[in-house]
């Protein structure tokens, strides 16, 4: 133990001595081995392209070069915490840790809250973070499981031609058996009360490979719609079994996890027509995306080994984690100054991002994820989910963004901070008061 | 030389029957100790306490636990997360559901409530035994990871099914450092690793070694199976349970039925394979290469961050881990507790091989 610990310690100071002081430093604590490796490899190798892109550009964010370093998290929560600590307060302190995984980002938001370092959980995560009066340095930008609930709900009643149709129709939710495929039950519940659908609720047990008795189950229910919450190998098993029990993929909707073409490439032909939802899009069609491939790749200081991934959903979305935290930092820079700004400095910064149309186009973005604006009280900044489709090579949108159902998710977030606020004692934020 | 004993002379049955009968182990474990207690507490940064040290703690109690059961006892398990799943989610509602009671009273509650399904899941160890008993507590690793996913009681109704530790005190003093939490840690850890030596040594530890080196033999010499078996499962599960709580509590602050799935069970057991099974040090060596090793050779690779792709440097850690393991087990395969057996032996007649 003494001499892992002497070993370790040592390890530790001749990495903190490369350190330079002017610099804004942005953890990445990635996964590029385990079971999500594909994704994680993507997404933030998109992140850490774009980071690189705006010091190539630009110098930096306002003339302050931004440094970065990964560390390994393999998906695990101990390695995430690990990870945390280890990164948290090098280089002049973490800006923003972007774990994409809803364990990490639990087991790390009581010492974020306390180190004031902001946890952006773009897409995922809890979903009442967005009340940021309790949650005060986490962020579930753009959109949170539960609006994404309630979109797939409002894309099924565009499907049919109204929500009033969907009145008497049947829709299964067919969901990994885990905290994360769970969250969404009461939302789907919630929603099927409001607009008098029937839903049934299906559990396939982790990790999600074996789904044979819940297709037979989905064809004994003869549902309209099967809203598959999945995660990794879930997804293509869910497809295969689909084609086997000869339920039409035109009518299963995923949410955004099940929705990369890792996913449906894995399941072949069995994935045409399926549909999932995105809240960042695919494709190089956005010059944001062509820039980064000509300046970066063009430097030879590309993250990826395989160009041929750039502009695939998982990369996309890893750059447009990258434009929210430089904008997040940039926004920032405009009350603090153009310095190294320190955590609590860049949660203010996310906490008033306001990228809106003109902005967009600014950036090379527009239409890429919907605008966001948050402030104290909203942590989301958007609340919009898009539906898309794969047509055997591709994903092609079939949908516009749709907006949360906020009736249905509101007064489930004030419940669920309630009951969160009391289990911690503690207060909650008054924002009128910090204007 | 280092490990010289001649001159010291036993002159008493509690002299002999002393942990460490060597003036120079004496010295050495209080020196340890000193470090543990008081230097790294007050010198060691956030990130050595609570990145490093407090996982590879917890981790060293539950394959204290499970050495309990599989290197004494010889009764093979997989089940090691589950019962540590059942301490975590157990202390979680003995807070919860009785306001005010003390965290290490609950902790003890959930080490006791883990015990028990313990003995539940022990009970097949009566009628089997080696390979067949690991898969009968394969079913408990399944079975209470389906229970805590399904049942919302156990979690609060929390919508996720993610439980979050209240605020924690003992005897008044918070428990929210990375230092305090280290010490309780260490305190509660280094307690129970002497319970496990103690009872290693005493009649109960010699009653499991007969049965896990013949049983027929331990019956026939008038060793109680039932009891016996019993007990292992329990005190196992206990350690188990108390090294959950610890780890939902205290390294994480907050849980799901998950982080206690199958590959954590592999994990410790791996532990014990790698550091000795049948030894109280060696589950501490073989928590030191599993948790540690892998975050050592990430650190490593940071050193390189720029000249290798990333991708590479996390596969080749990988790969340099199970190359380890493999090499470790070859050299020795009793572990790296006997590997420090022989190095000290060597010591002891150092510089002369003879």
């Amino acid at each position: 133990m003494k001499k892992s610990a002497v070993a370790v310690s040592l390890a530790l100071l001749t990495v903190a001595s490369v350190a330079q002081a002017a610099d804004q430093f942005i953890p990445i604590p990635s996964y590029r081995v385990g079971a999500y490796a594909s994704g994680g490899a993507k997404f933030y190798g998109g992140m850490i392209d774009y980071l690189n892109y705006v010091n190539l550009k630009e110098g930096g964010v306002g003339g302050v070069k931004l440094t970065y370093e990964e560390c390994e998290t393999e998906y695990k929560n101990d390695r995430g915490v690990e990870c945390y600590e280890r990164l948290k307060a090098k280089n002049g302190g973490a800006s923003a840790f972007n774990f994409m995984s809803t364990g990490i980002t639990y087991a790390t938001m009581d010492r974020a809250e306390k180190d004031k370092i902001p946890l952006m959980t773009m897409g995922f995560g809890r979903a009442d973070a967005q009340d940021g009066r309790a949650f005060k340095y986490v962020f579930p930008l753009i959109t949170s499981y539960w609006s994404q609930a309630t979109a797939k709900v409002q894309f099924l009643g565009q499907r049919v031609g109204g929500m009033q149709n969907l009145k008497g129709k049947k829709i299964v939710n067919l969901y990994h058996g885990s905290a994360y495929g769970k969250e969404t039950i009461p939302v789907l519940d919630a929603m099927a009360k409001k607009y008098g659908f029937e839903l049934q609720h299906v559990e396939v047990p982790a990790p999600g490979t074996e789904q044979q008795s819940q297709w037979l189950e989905i064809r004994r229910a003869r549902p309209d719609f099967v809203l598959l919450r999945s995660w990794g190998v879930m997804t293509p098993a869910a497809l295969k079994s689909a084609q086997k029990v000869g339920f039409p993929r035109e009518n299963i909707v995923a949410n955004w996890w099940g929705g990369s073409e890792e996913d449906a490439i894995a399941a072949g032909d069995a994935a045409k027509g399926y549909i999932a939802g995105s809240f960042a899009l695919d494709g190089k069609q956005f010059p944001v995306i062509q820039n980064i491939e000509k300046t970066v790749y063009g430097a030879g200081k590309g993250n990826l080994s395989d160009k041929g991934f750039i502009g695939t959903v998982n990369y996309n979305r890893g750059v447009v984690s990258g434009i929210l935290m430089v904008e997040a930092i940039r926004a920032a820079q405009k009350k603090y100054g153009a310095k190294t700004l320190n955590g609590d400095q860049i949660r203010w910064g996310m906490e008033n991002l306001n990228i809106d149309a003109k902005r967009q186009q600014e950036l090379g973005v527009t239409d890429m994820f919907p605008q966001v604006k948050t402030s104290c009280q909203n942590h989301e900044g958007s609340g919009y989910t898009r539906f898309m489709q794969w047509d055997g090579k591709d994903w092609k949108p079939v949908s516009g963004w749709i907006k949360a159902d906020t009736g249905v998710t509101l007064p489930l977030i004030k419940a669920s901070v309630d009951k969160y606020s009391q289990e911690k004692s503690m207060k909650l934020r008054d924002c009128a008061a910090e204007k | 030389m280092f490990y010289r004993e001649s001159g010291q002379f036993k002159s008493s049955y509690a002299a002999d029957s002393a942990i460490l009968t060597i003036a120079q182990d004496r010295l050495f474990i209080a020196a340890l100790l000193a470090l543990a207690f008081v230097v790294l507490p007050g010198l060691g940064s956030d990130y050595l306490l609570s990145g490093i040290l407090i996982p590879f703690l917890i981790l060293s109690l539950a394959a204290l636990g499970l050495n309990i059961l599989t290197g004494y006892a010889g009764q093979l398990s997989l089940g090691s997360a589950a019962f540590m799943a059942v301490g975590a989610f157990a202390t979680y509602n003995f807070m919860l559901r009785m306001p005010g009671m003390p965290l290490l009273l609950a902790i003890f509650l959930g080490g006791l409530s883990a015990a028990l399904v313990g003995v539940a899941f022990g009970l097949p160890s009566l009628r089997i035994k080696g390979f067949y008993l690991a898969v009968a507590t394969l079913a408990a690793q399944f079975f209470i990871e389906w229970v805590f996913t399904k049942f919302g009681w156990f979690t609060n109704y929390s919508s996720s099914g993610v439980i979050s530790a209240p605020p924690m005190q003992v005897f008044g003093i918070a428990i929210d450092t990375p230092a305090s939490k280290y010490l309780l840690t260490l305190s509660i850890v280094a307690l129970m690793a002497l319970a496990a030596k103690n009872m290693a040594r005493a009649s109960i530890g010699r009653a499991w070694m007969a049965i896990r080196d013949m049983d027929v033999a331990a019956e026939v010499i008038g060793i109680p199976m039932l009891r016996t078996k019993l007990l292992a499962f329990a005190i196992s599960s206990f350690y188990c349970g108390v090294a959950g709580a610890l780890y939902a509590f205290v390294l994480l602050g907050t849980v799901d039925a998950q982080a206690f799935d199958l590959h954590r069970s592999f994990q410790v057991l791996f532990m014990i394979i790698v550091g000795g099974v049948g030894s109280i040090l060696g589950s501490f060596l073989g928590a030191a290469f599993i948790v540690l090793l892998p975050i050592c050779l990430n650190l490593l690779g940071q050193a390189f961050h720029d000249t290798i792709s990333t991708q590479f440097l996390a596969n080749l850690e990988m790969m340099l881990f199970g190359g380890l393991i493999i090499f470790f087990l070859i050299v020795e395969p009793h572990g790296l507790a006997r590997l420090w057996q022989i190095a000290k032996e060597k010591l002891r007649v150092w510089p002369f091989p003879h």
